[in-house]
């Protein structure tokens, strides 16, 4: 619980048709000068306040006086009777943070106090990344924010599950406790693409959220060609494309083609397509045909003039 | 002396009228070279080569299409009026069919009392800047005046047929889920630089290398750098503008290539390299084979490679854009050149190209590769 401060300062009455912005700067100012005119307390901070929970605060003397609430995204002031409570809102409280209570009358007084968040009811959960090539380690990693019905961040440790479910795979789970309203994990990716079901879920209420991070092929590995003459001229294609730990490689992919004969060079860009990449090269001498795919290059073939 | 004065002002402004109409007095003319451009239009009957050329330059340029095809002389009977025609303006959406003939620049290359040969050096204006296409023309003494002969064969007409086409495509979908944060991430393609090598040319800096799309989806690629001096302050950033393959499938290497105009590579003390890459819909189709490709020097004694563009799907790719890289014998990129093919690449059909290298720097290649833009008209 923040500490509060009791202060008092001679000020002058402030103007009944004060807009609200101005309220702010007369209020802060009124707040500082009853830093600087500290004297007796006469009003007590509510006790435990949490966010979005009605509370009180007691004032002693008798009489009207002015007070002022500002805090996270609230401030107002409304006239009120000295000797009784002044009655705070679940409304005027919504906002977890420092608050400051100020009244004046000849003199201004004021205390601070903390309303602390509620109860988390939702979680934010953020994945990285939404694509994860298979094998990597510390590929992916997980964010989550416990937050109240009014959106403010749960800063009491709490307790998340997060849960990763492969295709084919058990289901893997870890138990993390939150620090100063955060939980996260890291991981490696799997060996199987697919999608990887990601959960984050709050045990002791009924909140889940799910991200799917989809696991893809790595590069292409041990690329292999094979290819013939035709009457048109050569036909090339690799044997079906898999990564390292055997995925295939994703329909779409570039593979390039090159076929050197003599001087001259042909080159085709060709997408997989069902697992293999094709082209039709032109070149009629002997030649030289390699495949690459992006930075991994495959094996040479050599055919003989047609 | 009161009256002589606009006398003589008249006489010299109808002189120089004269002189301006008749091109006599262009100072860009280099001797034994004819320049032209649209504006006299004087089609007086060719007594010399170079005025039959002229003339026939000059309809053409004004798109006089009767008047230019009636006085050239046809070795092929195949070439109509419209065959004739296309030649000139392109069709089928090419870069020729958006372009204007600025005007040209003509050289004798051979004649006798019978024939003469003319290299002209045409400047067209482009959606893409301007472009020089050089063009030998053959001449021939008939009667008492030459006429240039037509010998260029009519552009082959692609025979009806049904092309199996199934290529991939990939859709962005915007989810539908609510505006729960970190609900709807999808991460951009990881796309990565793998070379980069900056050198002085003749008009000032040039960064140039490759990049590589290392995901499993398109990107939308483009390649910023930012000269930085020794103090660590800016000189200048660029961006590869239209000199990289903007759209890159997974695993695709485009080169990229940054001029730096009127910037001196020694005030230079680092370059900093960024590459932007978002997601994009896109399809694999068409695929454009890169055929015969050669380094050899053309007849202006330019080192170029050329080849032959071969469009091996069912889509017309209007504008083809070629873009090379060159190694050195390391392995490392020397140059990146690129030029626009003026015709439409038809389904099933090929195209020449040709891009230039620095004479400088055509000794130092050991290789190359090359990539193929493609700009269609139903995907704009």
């Amino acid at each position: 619980m923040w500490s509060s401060t009791n202060t008092v300062c001679k000020s002058r009455k402030s103007p009944r048709s004060l807009r609200v912005g101005s309220l702010v700067l007369s209020a802060s100012l009124v707040c500082l000068a009853a830093m600087g005119y500290a004297q007796d307390a006469d009003l007590r901070a509510p006790s435990a306040a949490v966010a979005g929970t009605a509370n009180s605060i007691v004032t002693t003397g008798n009489g009207t006086a002015t007070f002022y609430l500002i805090g996270p995204s609230v401030a107002f002031k409304r006239e009120v009777r000295l000797g009784q409570e002044i009655s705070l809102t679940a409304k005027d409280l919504q906002n977890a943070g420092k608050y400051l209570a100020i009244v004046c009358t000849g003199s201004c007084q004021s205390v601070g106090f903390f309303a602390a968040p509620a109860k988390p009811v939702s979680l934010t959960f953020l994945v990285h990344p939404s694509r994860a090539p298979v094998g990597q380690n510390d590929m992916i990693s997980g964010v989550a924010l416990p937050f109240d019905e009014f959106h403010n961040l749960v800063i009491v440790p709490e307790t998340v599950d997060f849960q990763l479910t492969a295709k084919d795979s058990a289901a893997v789970s870890r138990r993390v406790t939150t620090q100063d309203g955060i939980a996260w994990f890291h991981t490696s990716s799997g060996r199987a693409a697919g999608p990887l079901q990601v959960a984050a879920s709050l045990n002791d209420i009924d909140v889940s959220v799910r991200r799917v991070v989809q696991q893809v092929a790595s590069d292409p590995c041990s690329l292999h060609i094979k290819g013939q003459r035709t009457p048109k001229g050569i036909v090339v294609e690799t044997e079906p494309v898999r990564d390292c730990t055997g995925n295939p490689v994703p329909d779409g992919t570039v593979v390039t083609f090159t076929a050197r004969d003599g001087n001259e060079t042909d080159t085709v860009d060709a997408p997989i397509k069902q697992g293999v990449a094709r082209a039709q090269l032109a070149a009629s001498g002997p030649v030289v045909i390699s495949a690459a795919s992006g930075v991994v290059m495959g094996n040479e073939l050599r055919l003989g003039p047609q | 002396m009161r009256r002589a004065l606009p006398i003589i002002i008249v006489a010299v402004t109808v002189l120089l009228m004269a002189v301006g109409l008749t091109g006599a007095g262009r100072s860009s003319g280099t001797v034994g070279i004819a320049a032209g451009s649209a504006l006299p239009g004087f089609s007086t009957n060719a007594a010399t080569p170079e005025q039959a050329l002229s003339n026939f330059l000059i309809d053409v340029q004004k798109r006089n299409w009767d008047r230019a095809f009636s006085s050239v002389e046809r070795t092929n009977d195949g070439v109509n009026e419209q065959a004739f025609v296309q030649e000139w303006i392109g069709s089928n959406g090419g870069l020729r069919a958006f372009s204007n003939l600025e005007g040209y620049d003509a050289r004798p290359l051979h004649a006798t009392d019978a024939e003469a040969q003319m290299r002209v050096r045409l400047h067209w204006s482009t959606p893409v800047g301007p472009v020089e296409d050089v063009r030998d023309f053959r001449l021939a003494h008939r009667g008492d005046a030459w006429k240039v002969v037509w010998d260029e064969a009519p552009v082959p007409n692609v025979p009806s047929q049904i092309i199996p086409v199934n290529y991939l495509r990939w859709d962005l979908v915007a989810g539908s889920a609510g505006e729960e944060w970190g609900s709807r991430n999808v991460d951009a393609p990881h796309v990565r630089i793998v070379s980069m090598n900056a050198v002085d040319s003749a008009e000032g800096s040039v960064v140039m290398g490759e990049v590589v799309n290392e995901d499993t989806i398109p990107a939308f690629v483009n390649v910023n750098a930012t000269l930085l001096d020794a103090a660590g302050s800016s000189i200048d950033d660029e961006t590869s503008f239209d000199k990289i393959l903007h759209v890159l499938l997974p695993k695709q290497v485009s080169p990229y290539r940054i001029d730096f105009p009127h910037v001196s590579l020694s005030k230079v003390k680092n370059v900093h390299m960024d590459v932007k890459a978002t997601l994009v819909p896109a399809s694999s189709d068409p695929v454009i084979g890169v055929m015969n490709q050669k380094l050899d020097t053309d007849a202006q004694g330019r080192a170029v490679l050329h080849g032959e563009l071969s469009n091996q799907s069912g889509q017309t790719v209007n504008i083809p854009h070629v873009i090379a890289s060159f190694y050195d014998n390391n392995g490392k990129v020397v140059w990146v050149s690129d030029g626009y093919v003026e015709r439409a690449l038809l389904p099933q059909e090929s195209e020449a190209f040709a891009v230039e290298i620095p004479k400088s720097l055509a000794g130092k290649v050991q290789s190359f590769h090359v990539v193929v833009n493609q700009y269609s008209l139903q995907k704009s």
